[in-house]
C-alpha cells in the first residue's frame, strides 16, 4: 500500500468525514422518527398493547305504577375471547371445547360475532355461570385472550306473569345490527326483543363503557386494569310503567294454566295499561343469554302458541261485544234512537232473502227497543238495524271508530285489525266476486261477524270511549301524558243511554252471573264463531263503575265457548281492582 | 509492558463503555410481561464480555508482528473451518435457516462467521501491505479479491447474507485505505451498482453513462475498460434473471425493504414493530424496563438484531445519541489508531477491524429504521451472543495492541 504519511492522513480525515456523515445522518433520521413523527408512533404503539372491552351498561329497571319491579339486572358473567386472527380463534375454540363442551351452533355464533368486529373481544357464553366462570379460570393459562367479565343480566322476577308485557332482551341479530349500526350497536351487544323491552330501547339501553386491557404481540391479556382510564357505563334511567303489577299477577292467576286467550286492563280516562296479559305465557327470563334450543322448540311447536301476544296480535271476530258498535253507528246516523222498535219482532230469528238468520235465543226477544237489544243481545232487531244503517255507512261508521286502526299501545308488533274498506262495492267484489254478496253481509257485520277480525286491546279501546265522554282514550303501557281521540260522534245522553244499557247487560242481560255487589258494572259479551270446526271465542269487554268508569277491561278466551265466561273473569278482574266482594248471579244468555 | 505502559485509555474505556451500556440493554430485554428465557441471558452475556476482555487481554499481549505471521494459518484454518460448516452447520436464532451454527454433540459452540471477519482482515492486510504501491489496474486485485471471495462465497453458500455484506464492506475499506483510488473502487463495484439498478431502465442509464465517462477519463488498460462496460451490460441486463434465482425470503426481504406495509405481519412485521418502538419513545424513552413494545413481545428479537430499538423505546432520542456518539468516537479513534500505526500491515488491520464495527453499526441500525433491509446482523458490543461478543472484543484487544505499538503514541492519548 502507499503509506505516505501524508495520503494516509488525508485518508484518514476522508474516513473521519464520512463516519461523520453517516453518523449525523443516522442521528437525523432518529431525530425524524422519535420527535417529529413520535405522536403517530405512540398511537400505534398504544393501539398494540390496548384492547378495548366493552363494558355493558345496566339495562333501565322497569317499575309498576307502585314501584314493584317488572324487570330488574342481577350480577351475571360474560365470557369472550380476543383473537388476532379468526385459525387462531378457532383454535382457542377447539382448546376450549376440551373443557367446556360447546355446539356447533355455539362456535359458530362466536365465529360470526368475531368476523362482524375482530377488534372486539368475541363474545363466547353471553350468560355464563359462576361454575363455568370457575372452570375457565383454572384453565385461563391455555386461553390466553380469555376476559370473564361481571355483567349485569336481565332478570323478570315475576316471569311467565309479565311476558306478554316487557319482552324479553337478546343478543342483538344480523339484520337488527344491519338497522341499527349507525346508532352505535355492534355485534354482541343486548337489545329488547320484544314488549317493552323492544319498544323502550333506546331508554333502556343506558351508555356502554369501556374497560381498557393490555394485551401482548399474541394477544395474551397481561394487564386487565389501569393500563388507561376506564371508561364506565352510563347506566339508564328507571322506566315507570302504569302497570299495576298486582292485578297483573291476579289475572295471570285467573287464566292460570288451562286458559288460553288475552286480557286488557285500562284506565278509561288516560289509557293508562293496568294490566295485560297473554295466556299460555312463556318464562322470558329462560331467554336471556341464548334460548335453549329445546325451550325454543317447546314454545314453537305448542298449538296453543304462547309465543303469540293473544292481546296485541291475536285477532279474533268480535261478535256481540261488537253491537256496541253498530249501535253507536246508528245513533250517530239517526237511524234509530234507544227508544226505537224494529218492525219486525225477535221470534228467535228472521228471513231474509232465502236465508233463515237466527237469534241466539231460539224462544225470541219480542218486540223491543234498541236499548233492551243491546241488553239481551237481540240479533234479530240488529239484523234490522243493520239492513237500515245499510253495508256502506256500516263500514264507514266502523272505520270511523277505529275498527281497521291499531290501538296504538305502546307495545311492539301489535296487529292491525281486519274490517272492510270503503268504498264498500270494491271490497266486497274484491273479496267475493261481483255477485257474490248482497245486503245480507251486513246481517252479519252489524253482530260482529264477517269480515272483521279484532285485537282485544283494541276492543279495550273502543269501550273506553263509552266509559268517557266519547274519546278514546291511546292505551300506554309507560307513563306518559294522555292521548285522546274524539271516537263517538254522540251527545252525553245518547252515551249514558248506551252506558245504562250495558250496565243493563250485567244487572239483568247476558252476563247478569258476572254481577259485582255494589258496584254497577257494564259490559257487553260476546261468543264470536271461530270457524266450522273450533269453538267459539268467548269475549267480554266492560267497565265499572258504570256510571264513574275507573276500569275497562277485556277478555277473550280462545275456544272458550260462551261469553259468559269471558264476563265472569272480567268481572273477577274488576272486583280485585275495586276491592269490592262479588255478589254472583247466574243467568245464560246470547252471544 | 509496553502495551500495558501505553494503554490507550480513551478507546478502552469507548468500548467498555459501549459493552455496559449493551449488558445493560440485554438485561432489559428480557424484561416482558410473560417471561420467556430471555430473562436470564443478561449473565450469559456478562460471561461472555468477561471471556471477550480475557481474550483481548491476550490480544494485547501479541505483537502486531505475530498477527502478520498468525494471517495466513488463521486464514487457511477459517475457510476449512468455513468448507466444513456447509456440511455440518446448524441453523439457530436469527439465523434459524442457515448453517451458520458450529456444533459439536449437540451443543452450539458459535458461529465462526464471526471470526473469520478477524482472519479475513488479517490476511487482506498481509497482501495489501505487500504491495509496494496502491493497485492501479483491476488486474492486481486479484489476490485481494480472492482473499475475500472465497470465504465470501463460503458465507454466501450457508446463506448468511449480513454477514456477507460485511465482507465486501471489508474488501472495499480496506482497499480505500490501502490507496486504491476511488475511479478504480467504482470500477470494481460497477457490476453490482449495475445489478441494482436494472429494474429501472432510466437510471441504470444514467448510470451507465457516468461509468462511460468515468473508464474514458481514467483510463484503464483497454481490455479492463472494455471487461468493466461489458460485466456492466451483462449484469443491467441479467439482473431479472438473478432475481428469480434468490430464495423466495431473499426477495422477500427485499421487497419489504422497499415498503414495509406491503407484509406486514411477516418480515415487514419487524420493521414496523422495531419503528413502532423506537418513534413511541420520544425525548426521554418510556423508562429502562418499561417499553410497551418490547414487554408485550411486538419487538422481534429484542436481544439480539434487535436491540437497538430497545434502546430508542426506553431512553428515547437522548440515549439513541449517547450510544451512536459513543459509537462514533470509537471509530474516529479508530481511524485516528490507523492513520498513526507504525506500518502497513498494522494501520490496514486497525482500519480493517473498525470496518467491520462500522458495516455492523450501520446494517444494524439502518435496518431498525427501515433504512435498510432485514439482514439479521448484530450490532456491536450490544446484541446478545457469545462468538459475536468475543469477536468483537479480540478484535478491540488487537485494535489496542496496534495503537500501543504505533506512532505518536504520546499524543494518541487526546482525542
Amino acid at each position: 500500500m502507499s503509506y505516505q504519511p501524508n495520503d494516509v492522513q488525508r485518508r484518514g480525515r476522508i474516513a473521519t468525514g464520512l463516519l461523520f456523515v453517516v453518523f449525523l445522518f443516522l442521528i437525523g433520521s432518529f431525530f425524524r422518527t422519535q420527535i417529529l413523527q413520535h405522536s403517530q408512533y405512540t398511537l400505534q404503539s398504544e393501539e398494540n398493547r390496548l384492547r378495548e372491552v366493552p363494558v355493558p351498561a345496566p339495562r333501565g329497571i322497569i317499575y309498576d305504577r307502585r314501584g314493584a319491579v317488572i324487570a330488574e339486572n342481577v350480577p351475571g358473567y360474560s365470557v369472550s375471547l380476543l383473537s388476532p386472527r379468526e385459525d387462531s380463534l378457532h383454535a382457542a375454540l377447539r382448546r376450549l371445547s376440551g373443557t367446556v363442551p360447546m355446539s356447533e351452533e355455539q362456535v359458530d355464533a362466536v365465529l360470526r360475532r368475531y368476523r362482524r368486529n375482530p377488534n372486539r373481544p368475541a363474545v363466547i357464553f353471553p350468560d355464563a355461570s359462576f361454575d363455568l366462570v370457575s372452570v375457565l379460570e383454572e384453565h385461563r393459562v391455555e386461553l390466553p385472550g380469555l376476559i370473564i367479565q361481571a355483567t349485569s343480566r336481565r332478570h323478570y322476577p315475576d316471569g311467565p306473569a309479565v311476558a306478554a308485557l316487557v319482552g324479553y332482551t337478546g343478543e342483538i341479530n344480523e339484520i337488527e345490527l344491519g338497522a341499527l349500526a349507525v346508532q352505535g350497536y355492534k355485534a354482541g351487544q343486548q337489545i329488547g326483543k320484544a314488549g317493552i323491552e323492544k319498544q323502550y330501547e333506546k331508554r333502556l339501553r343506558g351508555r356502554e363503557g369501556v374497560r381498557f386491557v393490555e394485551v401482548d404481540a399474541r394477544n395474551r391479556v397481561v394487564r386487565e386494569a389501569g393500563a388507561r382510564q376506564d371508561i364506565s357505563p352510563d347506566p339508564a334511567q328507571p322506566l315507570y310503567t302504569n302497570i299495576d303489577l298486582d292485578l297483573q299477577k291476579f289475572i295471570v292467576g285467573i287464566f292460570g294454566d288451562s286458559l288460553q286467550g288475552g286480557a286488557v286492563a285500562l284506565e278509561p280516562r288516560t289509557g293508562e295499561v293496568l294490566a295485560l296479559h297473554s295466556a299460555p305465557s312463556y318464562d322470558p327470563n329462560r331467554f336471556i343469554g341464548g334460548i335453549p334450543l329445546e325451550y325454543w322448540l317447546q314454545l314453537q311447536s305448542d298449538p296453543r302458541r304462547p309465543l303469540l301476544n293473544k292481546a296485541i296480535q291475536g285477532m279474533y271476530p268480535p261478535g256481540s261485544t261488537w253491537k256496541l258498535a253498530s249501535a253507536v253507528i246508528a245513533l250517530q246516523e239517526g237511524v234509530a234512537k234507544l227508544s226505537d222498535y224494529m218492525p219486525t219482532p225477535c221470534t228467535g230469528g228472521m228471513q231474509f232473502g232465502n236465508r233463515y238468520f237466527k237469534c241466539h235465543d231460539k224462544r225470541g226477544h219480542g218486540s223491543i227497543t234498541l236499548g233492551e237489544a243491546i241488553e239481551k243481545s237481540c240479533d234479530v232487531y240488529f239484523y234490522q238495524l243493520g239492513l237500515k244503517i245499510g253495508l256502506s255507512r256500516l263500514v264507514a261508521g266502523g272505520i270511523a271508530l277505529g275498527s281497521r286502526e291499531r290501538s296504538g299501545i305502546d307495545l311492539p308488533a301489535e296487529s292491525r285489525p281486519l274490517f272492510p274498506t270503503t268504498p264498500v262495492a270494491d271490497y266486497y267484489n274484491r273479496k267475493f266476486g261481483v255477485r257474490g254478496w248482497n245486503q245480507s253481509n251486513s246481517l252479519n257485520l252489524v253482530i260482529g261477524q264477517g269480515e272483521n277480525a279484532q285485537t282485544v286491546v283494541n276492543m279495550a279501546r273502543l269501550y273506553t270511549a263509552l266509559a268517557t265522554d266519547g274519546d278514546a282514550a291511546q292505551p300506554s303501557v309507560v307513563r306518559s301524558t294522555p292521548h285522546h281521540t274524539r271516537l263517538y260522534q254522540l251527545d252525553s245522553a245518547q252515551l249514558a243511554g248506551v252506558r245504562g244499557a250495558l250496565a243493563g247487560v250485567v244487572s239483568r242481560g247476558t252476563a247478569a252471573a258476572s254481577r259485582i255487589q255494589g258496584i254497577v258494572l257494564a259490559g257487553k259479551t260476546g261468543t264470536a264463531q271461530s270457524g266450522p270446526k273450533t269453538g267459539d271465542h268467548a269475549w267480554f269487554v266492560g267497565f265499572a263503575p258504570a256510571d264513574d268508569p275507573k276500569i275497562v277491561v277485556a277478555v277473550m278466551l280462545e275456544f272458550g265457548g260462551h261469553g259468559t265466561r269471558a264476563a265472569r273473569i272480567a268481572s273477577k278482574i274488576i272486583e280485585h281492582y275495586l276491592k269490592v266482594s262479588a255478589q254472583q248471579f247466574l243467568q245464560t244468555e246470547g252471544p | 509492558m509496553r502495551a500495558r505502559q501505553v494503554m490507550d485509555w480513551p478507546l478502552a474505556v469507548l468500548a467498555i463503555a459501549l459493552s455496559a451500556f449493551g449488558v445493560a440493554m440485554v438485561f432489559s430485554a428480557g424484561q416482558t410481561d410473560v417471561p420467556t428465557p430471555v430473562a436470564h441471558l443478561w449473565q450469559n452475556q456478562l460471561l461472555w464480555l468477561s471471556i471477550g476482555l480475557f481474550a483481548a487481554w491476550l490480544a494485547t499481549r501479541a505483537s502486531v508482528r505475530f498477527l502478520d505471521w498468525a494471517a495466513t494459518p488463521a486464514y487457511v484454518a477459517t475457510c476449512v473451518v468455513l468448507v466444513l460448516l456447509l456440511f455440518v452447520g446448524k441453523g439457530a436464532g436469527t439465523a434459524a435457516g442457515t448453517k451458520s451454527w458450529l456444533a459439536i454433540g449437540g451443543v452450539r459452540l458459535g458461529q465462526p462467521s464471526e471470526l473469520a471477519k478477524i482472519a479475513v482482515v488479517l490476511m487482506l492486510a498481509k497482501v495489501l501491505a505487500s504491495y509496494k504501491q496502491a493497485p492501479r489496474s483491476l488486474l492486481e486485485l486479484w489476490r485481494p479479491a480472492a482473499v475475500v471471495g472465497l470465504p465470501w462465497l463460503l458465507i454466501m453458500l450457508q446463506p448468511d447474507l449480513g454477514t456477507g455484506i460485511v465482507f465486501i464492506g471489508i474488501f472495499f475499506a480496506m482497499l480505500f485505505w490501502s490507496g486504491v483510488s476511488w475511479p478504480l473502487l467504482v470500477m470494481v463495484a460497477s457490476p453490482a451498482i449495475s445489478l441494482l439498478l436494472a429494474s429501472e431502465p432510466l437510471r441504470w442509464g444514467a448510470w451507465f453513462f457516468f461509468l462511460i465517462g468515468l473508464v474514458l477519463w481514467y483510463k484503464p488498460y483497454i481490455a479492463e475498460g472494455v471487461a468493466v462496460v461489458t460485466l456492466n451490460v451483462i449484469t443491467g441486463l441479467a439482473a431479472t434473471v438473478l432475481w428469480d434465482r434468490l430464495n423466495p425470503y431473499q426477495q422477500r426481504r427485499l421487497l419489504v425493504f422497499l415498503d414495509p406495509s406491503t407484509d406486514p405481519l411477516r418480515s415487514g412485521y419487524h420493521v414496523l414493530q422495531s419503528q413502532v418502538a423506537i418513534g413511541s419513545g420520544g425525548w426521554l424513552g418510556k423508562g429502562f424496563t418499561l417499553g410497551s413494545q418490547k414487554r408485550l413481545a411486538f419487538l422481534p428479537a429484542q436481544h439480539t438484531d434487535f436491540i437497538f430499538p430497545v434502546v430508542g423505546e426506553e431512553l428515547g432520542f437522548v440515549g439513541v445519541t449517547i450510544a451512536l456518539i459513543l459509537f462514533y468516537f470509537l471509530f474516529t479513534r479508530c481511524v485516528r489508531i490507523a492513520s498513526r500505526s507504525a506500518d502497513p500491515f498494522s494501520s490496514l488491520v486497525a482500519f480493517g477491524l473498525v470496518a467491520i464495527w462500522v458495516v455492523h453499526v450501520f446494517v444494524n441500525v439502518g435496518m431498525t429504521l427501515n433504512l435498510l433491509p432485514v439482514t439479521g446482523i448484530p450490532l456491536p458490543f450490544f446484541s446478545y451472543g457469545g462468538s459475536f461478543m468475543l469477536a468483537c472484543w479480540l478484535g478491540m484487544g488487537m485494535q489496542l495492541r496496534v495503537s500501543a505499538e504505533g506512532r505518536g503514541r504520546a499524543d494518541s492519548l487526546v482525542i
